[in-house]
């Protein structure tokens, strides 16, 4: 027989289900509790992302990369559309580097929990942990994509200023901008799936309306305050201000953009939580 | 304190129906609906027969260290309550208390990624069903020899057989470690050697003194494993107590006898969806309706359903089981490969799916007829393993001159031949 440890006097935590109604607490600690699982999936994302291509991990310089010539050709070349004073291919590159984390997070986190929903509908924890491990996965791409910027700033004899310091600073704030709308679209795309759709041009518009193959400064006077509502604007911005050193120090208007990137968080975090109780049944 | 592992009072579980049915609103709707809601308000009483309760003021406690069987009739609520207490899905009403660490088992291989090799998916899966990192690495290799899948451990479970691919996700499993154990039916997987080995394994984790709360179909299983039992009947606990007594209540009981099945809304459940089952019925050779076959004549099971849209890659399952479970044939309508290309997409209306059971097959017994229709590895639309009984009567059979009760379940004519044996 085999009556062991299992026997032995352990401290038995107790757990109580009950039918929850309205808002609930964001319980952040049982995140905590299943952080290991948040690092699988990560795991799991960047093992799986690049299997059974050719070219591998290359897709996450290549994609930058071609936008960046694109871009240089029809709005450096052609258009030719103010850089701030940068050569164009690395001014549209410091900004596609940030928008490429934002977007490709906002897109996997909002189709991850209808991905993921064999997970929800069989086994416990806290549904958060799907987005958050999505939009994290993609600062591996990122991190990659990054070694090419280095090579382009010595290949333009460009010197990163005193700044640069503050760079993780504006990754954290396109990681949070990304976050927060995904939180919201994950949950909404759980009862209607037309969100699933709507994300390509969603992340379309957001693009134009980001200052990514063009300067912030065309954009003036009152606009700017409303221009300052998009976080991924701050997030540009200081990408410019501590790599190339661009006219774009952050000021009132990166402090609206991380206002509204935390406030959009915040809201999308409360109702997660609160959606997530009837994921199960209507994923 | 109280010795109680799990304790549950007055649960209650309401579904919409047309939650999963229709799969997902539109935005559309949900405006037209905010639009119509003060009119919709009115018709309250109308919109409250749009529901469904899968549990209804449940009540019950499991003792620290028992094994408590479940067993119901499709759509009883047996899976909704184990949702529940693996806190899958919300209550609507009543409470439930675990006391001590919970790990639940309503589907092995969850999280499996076919692109990842064993090694990776048995870390994964570890971690989704709540295992730390080194308690993972501790049981790595106990899971992989229980697995018998040593020689592939660093292939992509995508190029697995599919008995591996269970056999590894049930290991895994297997060794999950909790206080309260809540498992699904996850031994009806794989050959008949792998789900001894499996149930060895629950029976193991009875002994150790763990709290176990155990659905099944398998009335043999719930037999061996279980000293006590309930039983639910649409949403309501109607019966607990010694396994034997329960299992043979809910045995003669329920079963229609007339040869014919035909099944209510609730019977069918939300997740049916497009896919309707009209009847299952059982025909002697010349196509009445009956409850008895003869062992020594055909006989055709069909089953008449209707799909509401379009369904591809549909498959119409029957399993034929003895009366406590043990399954005899599975048996698929489109098995064939030539029906499975002409088959491949199915427009929606009504279909009979009908098969042939051969004469000299069965032998004298009572036997179940189980029905599934599924899109294989996309969606399972419905499901009855215990749909139909009926009786198998003997009379021609081979060997009826010896007035005894011939064992095993099948009862084929043989092609015996005696001969002079001349050794030289």
């Amino acid at each position: 027989m085999t009556v062991s440890q299992s026997l032995a006097p352990v401290k038995t935590e107790t757990l109580v289900i009950r039918p929850a109604r309205g808002w609930s607490a964001l319980n952040l600690r049982d995140l905590w509790v299943y952080r290991e699982l948040v690092y699988f999936l990560i795991w799991r994302d960047v093992k799986v992302r690049y299997k059974q291509t050719a070219l591998g991990a290359a897709w996450a310089i290549l994609q930058p990369l071609l936008q960046m010539i694109v871009f240089t050709l029809l709005f450096g070349n052609l258009a030719q559309l103010d850089s701030d004073g940068a050569p164009y291919p690395i001014f549209a590159y410091t900004a596609l580097l940030p928008w490429g984390l934002f977007s490709k997070a906002l897109a996997d986190a909002g189709r991850s929990l209808v991905l993921n929903r064999t997970m929800i509908t069989k086994v416990y924890f806290p549904r958060l942990i799907i987005p958050i491990a999505s939009v994290i996965s993609g600062l591996v791409d990122f991190a990659i994509a990054f070694v090419v910027l280095l090579g382009l700033m010595v290949y333009f004899g460009v010197r990163p200023t005193p700044a640069v310091w503050t760079l993780p600073f504006f990754v954290l704030l396109a990681l949070i901008s990304a976050l927060g709308a995904g939180l919201w679209l994950s949950a909404l795309n759980v009862i209607y799936r037309d969100v699933g759709y709507t994300i390509p041009f969603l992340t379309q518009f957001w693009f134009f309306l980001t200052p990514i193959v063009y300067s912030s400064q065309e954009v003036s006077g009152t606009w700017q305050w409303l221009y300052a509502l998009n976080p991924m604007v701050g997030v540009v911005d200081g990408f410019r201000w501590a790599l190339l050193g661009t006219d774009s120090a952050p000021g009132t208007m990166a402090a609206i953009s991380a206002g509204i990137a935390i406030l959009v968080l915040i809201s999308g975090l409360f109702y997660f939580r609160r959606m997530e109780r009837t994921f199960a049944d209507q994923v | 304190m109280t010795s109680s592992a799990i304790q549950v009072a007055h649960l209650s579980k309401q579904y919409r129906i047309g939650e999963q049915v229709e799969k997902y609103q539109t935005f559309r709707e949900a405006v037209s609906r905010l639009w119509k809601a003060p009119i919709r308000r009115l018709r309250r009483g109308r919109e409250e027969r749009r529901t469904i309760w899968a549990l209804q003021d449940v009540t019950f406690e499991v003792e620290r260290g028992q094994v408590l069987g479940v067993i119901g009739r499709n759509g009883a609520g047996k899976s909704t309550l184990l949702k529940i207490l693996s806190r899958v899905t919300d209550p609507t009403g009543g409470e439930v208390r675990l006391n001590g660490r919970v790990g639940s088992l309503l589907e092995v291989g969850t999280g499996f990624h076919p692109e990842l090799t064993g090694r990776e998916n048995i870390s994964l899966n570890g971690a989704i069903l709540g295992m730390k990192r080194g308690e993972i690495e501790r049981k790595f290799d106990e899971i992989v020899e229980f697995a018998g899948v040593e020689t592939f451990i660093d292939t992509p479970v995508k190029r697995y057989s599919s008995g591996m691919y269970l056999r590894l996700a049930f290991a895994v499993a297997a060794h999950l470690e909790p206080e309260i154990l809540v498992v699904d039916e996850v031994l009806a997987v794989g050959d008949a050697e792998f789900q001894r080995k499996c149930l060895g394994k629950m029976d193991d984790v009875a002994r150790q003194g763990r709290t176990v709360l155990f659905v099944s179909h398998n009335m043999s299983a719930i037999l061996q494993l279980t000293q006590e039992t309930i039983l639910l009947e649409a949403g309501r606990l109607t019966q607990r107590g010694p396994s034997a007594a329960v299992v043979d209540n809910y045995l003669a009981a329920g079963f229609a006898q007339s040869g014919e099945r035909v099944w209510t809304e609730a019977e069918i459940g939300p997740q049916a969806g497009l896919f309707h089952p009209l009847g299952l019925r059982l025909r002697d050779r010349n196509g009445r309706i009956v409850d008895t076959l003869r062992s020594t004549e055909p006989a055709t099971i069909e089953i008449a359903y209707r799909l509401d849209r379009p369904v591809n890659a549909l498959r119409i399952g029957i399993y034929l089981a003895t009366l406590r479970g043990e399954l005899i044939i599975t048996s698929f309508d489109t098995d064939d490969p030539d029906l499975y290309q002409r088959f491949a997409a199915r427009p929606a209306g009504s279909y009979i799916s009908r098969c042939t059971i051969p004469a000299d097959l069965l032998n004298e017994g009572r036997y179940v007829i189980g029905v599934n229709a599924s899109s294989f590895r996309i969606q399972r639309y419905f499901q009855d393993e215990r749909a139909l009984a009926f009786n198998v009567d003997p009379t021609g059979a081979p060997g009826m001159h010896w007035p005894e009760q011939r064992l095993g379940m099948i009862r084929p004519r043989l092609d015996w031949k005696i001969e002079p044996y001349a050794a030289d």
